[in-house]
């Protein structure tokens, strides 16, 4: 039987799959059982409650969707009383993800979340930084590495950067959040789309602009995976549009050390366990023994970075 | 999932602790029954016949050429047929997702997620419901006066279309013991005060313990009022654009209670307290 265990840092995790923030929550309980999965991680919770954007918050594609959440958040207490000890009843690693207004809430909220039964807290850096006219702290990669240093200084937990796609080079801000103390890198959240009935002449989501995911993002964050991978040391957690084994085995190849699975667990709530069910017949076929045997194993063509970039 | 996107049941093992599955049903028939509306009848297993009145299953409607919903449908059952473990949907074929559906023929196999949400609320003690369906809103409500009727509940429908050839489900009702009122449109007798008149004469002749409705803005905001006035509770089904129906995504809320707290339709509902309801605003 193929060994799926992989290692994020310090954490161990008995396959390479995990949840995307967001995507998952106790309904996943009622379907599957969740003690098969690599890891869990909770939906990002904030400071303050919050209660997420005017609906509608969906809107479908042909292979993904639009949405605009808006990160409704029940607040640090009832996180701790009530999410981290439902969690605390399975065996996987449980990830928290947090996100605030500033550096400083970043990195108050980790030291308050930094209770037993949390693994590792994820840094969803994709909200608007209020400090900065509203642009994303994960834009800036003067503000990511702040936030994550910010994190890195008040919790003794690992520090998970979920990386913005929504930048002109994602290996600057893997690189940013690397020296701010990052322990690894999610590469990365949703891409931000937008959609118009053409009869109602309104936006399709109530917040106008949403971010994309499904399986039609899949090839751009996975060149933004590689690319993080090509430019730290760090461990990479692929995540935007991973459906099957072969998708799993691609943002692998690529360099990731394990992948999120999000969106398509609206499809088929099951996606994360076919998945690691799936996973030791591909790596029979390819002949491998460890699912870590994948991980940066993409045959590079002979030709130099420098060059392919001149050649686009 | 294997790579060709099929789904397998692998994982999803309905349980005492996961009473959620997803299932290939094999579809018996899926015939119109006038231009605009299709029923559909498949085959269920025990896990899914746990499904009561009001839940609803979340479908992948069928891929072909260029037409291919991503996302899953929610749909209410409209029929839950016990003796032969067969689970009935009545849908308006109207967007890319239930054209989709259209499409399917016997011995295809639909693959449905659930059952999910939280269902009408009966009691034994209640009397006499009167339930008002406007629509498609009647699939939703048809099997609540199937479940009155097994409480030992006596029920009055109210059905509203536009026209008489789009009132369904009529003898269905009135085989399960159902007093049933038409109004339509074109005759002018689904009118709000026409409506609410023969609501009034209902609930005064049968003493109403129960009001539920289902599929129209102004019915809705009819029976708040006459729910107020006359001190009835309810309950209405609401719909709203659907994500993973399991409660995970948020995308599904819709304003609930005095301070219009967002609550998620597909596991806070889609069954809400009548006077609960915000009327149709987001």
């Amino acid at each position: 039987m193929a060994d799926l265990s992989v290692k994020i840092g310090a954490i161990e995790l008995s396959n390479p799959i995990m949840p995307g923030s967001g995507t998952f929550a106790d309904g996943m309980d009622k379907v599957v059982d969740l003690n098969r999965l690599g890891a869990i991680v909770a939906k990002t919770i904030t400071p303050e409650i919050r209660e997420g954007n005017p609906p509608p918050r969906v809107t479908e594609l042909k292979n993904g969707m639009i949405a605009s959440i808006g990160i409704p958040s029940p607040g640090p207490d009832y996180f701790i009383d009530e999410i981290v000890s439902f969690y605390r009843s399975f065996t996987p690693p449980f990830v928290a993800s947090v996100s605030a207004n500033t550096a400083e809430d970043f990195g108050a909220l980790s030291e308050r979340i930094s209770v037993e039964g949390v693994t590792a807290i994820e840094a969803n850096i994709s909200c608007p930084n209020l400090k900065k006219n509203g642009e994303s702290f994960g834009m800036d990669p003067v503000a990511t590495e702040e936030v994550i240093r910010n994190m890195k200084a008040r919790t003794h937990l690992p520090v998970w950067a979920k990386l913005s796609p929504n930048v002109s080079d994602i290996s600057v801000l893997a690189r940013a959040a690397e020296a701010g103390g990052a322990d690894a890198l999610v590469v990365a959240n949703a891409l931000l789309a937008m959609a118009i009935d053409t009869e109602t002449f309104r936006p399709k989501l109530g917040n106008v602009m949403g971010g994309i995911t499904g399986s039609v993002v899949k090839p751009i964050i996975l060149r933004m995976a590689y690319q993080c991978t090509q430019t730290t040391t760090l461990p990479i957690i692929g995540c935007g549009g991973i459906a099957s084994v072969a998708d799993v085995a691609e943002y692998m190849l690529a360099g990731c050390t394990a992948v999120q699975v999000g969106t398509a667990s609206f499809v088929h709530p099951t996606t994360m366990v076919d998945i690691i069910e799936g996973l030791p017949a591909y790596l029979a076929t390819q002949g491998l023994e460890r699912v870590t045997d994948l991980i940066g194993a993409m045959i590079e063509p002979e030709i130099e970075p420098a060059q392919r970039q001149a050649i686009l | 999932m294997d790579d060709t996107g099929k789904p397998t049941e692998n994982g999803s093992i309905p349980g005492e602790n996961r009473p959620i599955a997803e299932l290939i049903c094999p579809v018996v028939s899926n015939l119109w029954i006038n231009d605009q509306y299709k029923h559909l009848i498949v085959e269920a297993n025990p896990g899914a016949m746990a499904v009561q009145a009001g839940q609803f299953f979340h479908l992948l409607c069928p891929k072909s050429g260029d037409d291919e919903p991503y996302l899953r449908r929610p749909m209410s059952v409209y029929r839950i047929d016990r003796n032969q473990d067969r689970i009935e949907f009545l849908y308006n074929v109207v967007g890319l997702g239930t054209q989709q559906l259209a499409k399917l023929e016997p011995g295809d196999g639909l693959d449905m997620v659930g059952p999910l949400g939280q269902g009408f609320r009966l009691t034994d003690n209640l009397g006499h419901l009167l339930m008002v369906a406007r629509g498609v809103g009647l699939s939703t409500l048809a099997p609540l006066a199937m479940a009155a009727h097994d409480h030992g509940i006596r029920v009055s429908a109210i059905l509203s279309a536009r026209t008489p050839e789009v009132l369904m489900a009529v003898d269905y009702l009135c085989q399960s013991g159902a007093e049933v009122h038409t109004v339509t449109d074109r005759d002018g007798t689904s009118l709000p005060e026409k409506v609410e008149e023969l609501a009034r004469q209902i609930i005064a002749a049968n003493d109403t313990g129960l009001l539920a409705t289902c599929g129209s803005n102004r019915l809705l905001k009819l029976l708040q009022r006459l729910g107020k006035e006359l001190e009835i509770p309810g309950q209405v089904a609401l719909e709203q654009l659907m994500a993973c129906g399991l409660g995970m995504c948020y995308c599904c809320v819709r304003r609930i209670g005095p301070e219009g707290t967002y609550k998620r339709v597909c596991v806070d509902g889609p069954v809400f307290d009548l006077q609960e309801v915000q009327s149709w605003q987001t």
